[in-house]
């Protein structure tokens, strides 16, 4: 893994972390089975924070982040997204994944509708926000992502990095108060990586709340406000990015960032 | 000097046709047929069997047999005009009426040409949904309740009042669903319409049939037969196994117990038991079961069957489409915000039919052809009724004419049914992995 350089200014004006609580995650713990998956994971996170999830493999960051929108369910523990605590009565679920965006490593974009047909679906039957008003939304984000010409065609028919850029965009049109990313770059090329990189710092710069499982050490530097290390289940250490990278105190930290910073 | 290597092209080469040994008809056959010497054998052996079959056939196909009117007359024609061996055309000529229609009325013949019209006409807006106007839906969703009408005929207030049904469920649902939550508009609407039918439509169709007798000759369910009887049978367990598949198949993959194992058990006991088996039961053993008295029509009995039978096996190759389809798009569409009903109608559906398509109409053409096993219980689909026609004197004998007419007939319906999946699937192609 390396580091991609982020080769732009970054736009900090508007990244401001503020005092509103906007995910609370209390003593919460997981079982696929008889397996522990999570253990007793304690995190809050304020509106307008950009987190940084790492870990090595199997260690559990995309089983948290799914349990933020429920994707996987605990079993014990509390989860609050904005106040509303995910249990399993399914109003408050819908709700609260309407309310957050995802973005998969392997984009799951819808292949049977076009790229404009993805942003609109959503919102016109979630929302029900009128298909006019809809489709304008889409197409704004599109813009944003730097792909409207590419409105009418299948997600086949795009690139890899092109698919992620619509699968955010996607995201976006449900005006979601907070992002989650699991490992949004890892299927892509290194140029695509940049593209994709590229709009989520834009994200970041607009004062997005985001959660991101990633492997770009270089994102996680330079955007993230915090950095969470996670292993077998755990949270092992968490930090501002300076701190983390330059002065880690777990020795599981340690080794773990001189593989994957390579030295 | 040396020598010379630069070069400019000063005079542009026009666009030459390619040669003709890789273009048109005898490009093709090279690259087809004779493209290798394994290949060449292979296409002069075929072209062989071919043509000693066509040789043996023709002959008998074209036999100048059109006017017999009874075996022994057509072997006359035969020795007369120095035939050989040849084909009894006569009976086809003398009985395809029969074979369409059955024992149906002949002054009323127009009845089902018309009901098969229309459903041509009702059929279009679904099959070629990007070709037809959308409004012609509203024609569709009306032809289930004209259908029955004109091919049983009676009083027309009992086909509306079964509409009414639903359109009265449908405002219950309406109504309450937009006051209350949608599910209590299902419940609504489901009451509604039992209540109508149950208790006030026979009355109210009772009333209105003694006021205002709209309607047509009535025709008795053991008139029908021939290629009417298997396609009225085919076309409605066909149309109604698919929703019912889906149905079964969303079931079988429930999260609630109950409702899950339901569908498994009734999957895989309609599996377990042969079609036959069912409708025997539908034919003898469920007038045991019924309150004597009660006329529960033959023909409704088999279609319920059928149906049913052709819904299980619906339900698994739709398990299949469903199995298929990558979780992430269950993910992709549960991260939206999408509930239950929504993701499936919008996202899980349409990929999972679309991928089961060859797997649908499989199943289709099955039961279609399986129509003919009514014969058995003594209704006179096109097979019954050959029995039928054999045992004439007349035609006593005669077996590959009667048969050849037949197979032909229901090849020509499930060659167009697999043809027009090949076009759906074209059409829905839209280049992802
Ligand atoms: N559905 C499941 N059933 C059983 N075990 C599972 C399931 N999904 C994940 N696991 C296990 O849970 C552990 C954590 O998985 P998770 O996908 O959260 O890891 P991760 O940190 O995201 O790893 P990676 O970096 O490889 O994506 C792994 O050991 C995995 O094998
Ligand atoms: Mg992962």
């Amino acid at each position: 893994m390396s580091e991609l350089a982020i080769d732009r200014e970054i736009d900090r004006s508007k990244m401001k972390v503020s005092d509103e609580v906007s995910i609370e995650i209390i003593n919460m713990n997981k079982w696929y089975g008889t397996f522990h998956v999570l253990r007793d994971i304690n995190l809050t996170v304020n509106s307008g924070e950009r987190i940084v999830i790492a870990g090595p493999s199997g260690s559990g960051k995309s089983t948290l982040i799914r349990c933020i929108n429920r994707l996987e369910e605990h079993q014990s523990g509390r989860i609050l997204v904005d106040g509303t605590e995910l249990t399993s009565d399914l109003k408050n679920i819908d709700k609260i994944r309407s309310d957050v965006g995802m973005c998969f490593q392997h984009f799951n974009l819808f292949p049977h509708l076009t790229i404009l047909e993805n942003c609109t679906l959503a919102p016109i039957w979630v929302r029900k926000t009128p298909r006019k008003e809809a489709i304008d939304t889409a197409m704004h984000f599109l813009e944003k992502v730097k792909i409207p010409d590419q409105a009418n065609k299948y997600p086949g028919q795009l690139s890899g990095g092109q698919q992620q850029r619509v699968a955010i965009a996607r995201s976006l049109c449900m005006r979601p108060r907070i992002m989650l990313f699991d490992e949004p770059t890892s299927a892509l090329d290194p140029e695509m990586i940049k593209e994709v990189l590229d709009t989520m710092i834009e994200l970041a710069e607009e004062g997005m709340t985001m959660l991101c499982v990633t492997h770009e050490m270089g994102f996680a530097r330079q955007v993230a406000n915090r950095v969470i290390f996670m292993d077998q289940g755990q949270i092992v250490e968490q930090n501002e990015p300076e701190e983390f990278f330059n002065n880690p105190q777990s020795e599981r930290t340690k080794l773990f960032l001189s593989q994957i910073l390579g030295h | 000097m040396s020598k010379q290597i630069a070069y400019v092209r000063t005079e542009m080469l026009p666009q030459q046709a390619p040669p003709s040994t890789s273009v048109g008809a005898i490009g093709w056959m090279r690259a087809n047929l004779f493209s290798g010497w394994l290949n060449t054998a292979i296409t002069l052996v075929s072209l062989l069997v071919i043509l000693t079959i066509a040789v043996e056939i023709l002959p008998w196909v074209l036999s100048p047999t059109w006017g017999g009117t009874s075996l022994n007359e057509c072997r006359e024609l035969l020795a007369a005009a120095d035939h050989g061996s040849g084909a009894c055309w006569g009976v086809i000529r003398e009985r395809w009426i029969q074979l369409l229609f059955g024992f149906y009325p002949p002054e009323l013949y127009w009845r089902p040409i018309l009901a098969f019209v229309l459903l041509a006409l009702a059929l279009a807006p679904i099959l070629f949904a990007d070709k037809v106007p959308a409004k012609l839906l509203v024609f569709s969703a009306a032809y289930p309740f004209i259908f029955p009408w004109l091919l049983w005929g009676g009083m027309i207030w009992g086909p509306l009042a079964a509409a009414a049904g639903f359109v009265l469920g449908a405002i219950a649902y309406r109504v309450v669903s937009g006051a209350f939550s949608s599910l209590l508009g299902v419940i609504a609407g489901v009451v509604v319409a039992l209540l109508w039918w149950l208790l006030l439509s026979g009355f109210i169709t009772g009333l209105l049939d003694s006021i205002l007798p709209i309607g047509l000759e009535p025709v008795e369910s053991r008139k029908f037969g021939g290629f009417m009887l298997s396609i009225t049978i085919g076309v409605v367990a066909i149309a109604c196994s698919l929703p019912l598949g889906i149905v079964l198949a969303l079931g079988r993959q429930s999260d609630l117990m109950i409702v899950k194992y339901l569908c498994v058990g009734f999957i895989e006991f309609i599996r377990g038991v042969p079609l036959i088996t069912l409708l025997f039961v539908a034919s003898t053993l469920l007038n045991i079961f019924m309150p004597p008295g009660t006329n529960f029509d033959i023909i409704l009995r088999v279609l319920i069957m059928v149906t049913l039978f052709a819904s299980a096996y619906m339900a698994e190759v739709i398990r299949g489409g469903l199995a298929a389809l990558p979780k992430g798009q269950y993910e992709g569409a549960d991260s939206l915000g999408l509930n239950y009903w929504q993701a499936q109608r919008l996202i899980i559906m349409p990929q999972a039919l679309k991928i089961s398509i060859p797997g649908i109409v499989s199943t289709f053409i099955g039961v279609f052809k399986d129509t003919t096993l009514v014969s058995i219980i003594g209704l006179l689909d096109p097979l019954g009724l050959s029995n039928a026609i054999r045992a004439d004197a007349n035609w006593n004998g005669i077996v590959w004419e009667l048969y050849g007419f037949i197979a032909l007939i229901f090849f020509f319906f499930c060659f167009g049914m697999s043809r027009y999946s090949m076009y759906l699937e074209r059409k829905l192609q839209t280049g992802h992995r």
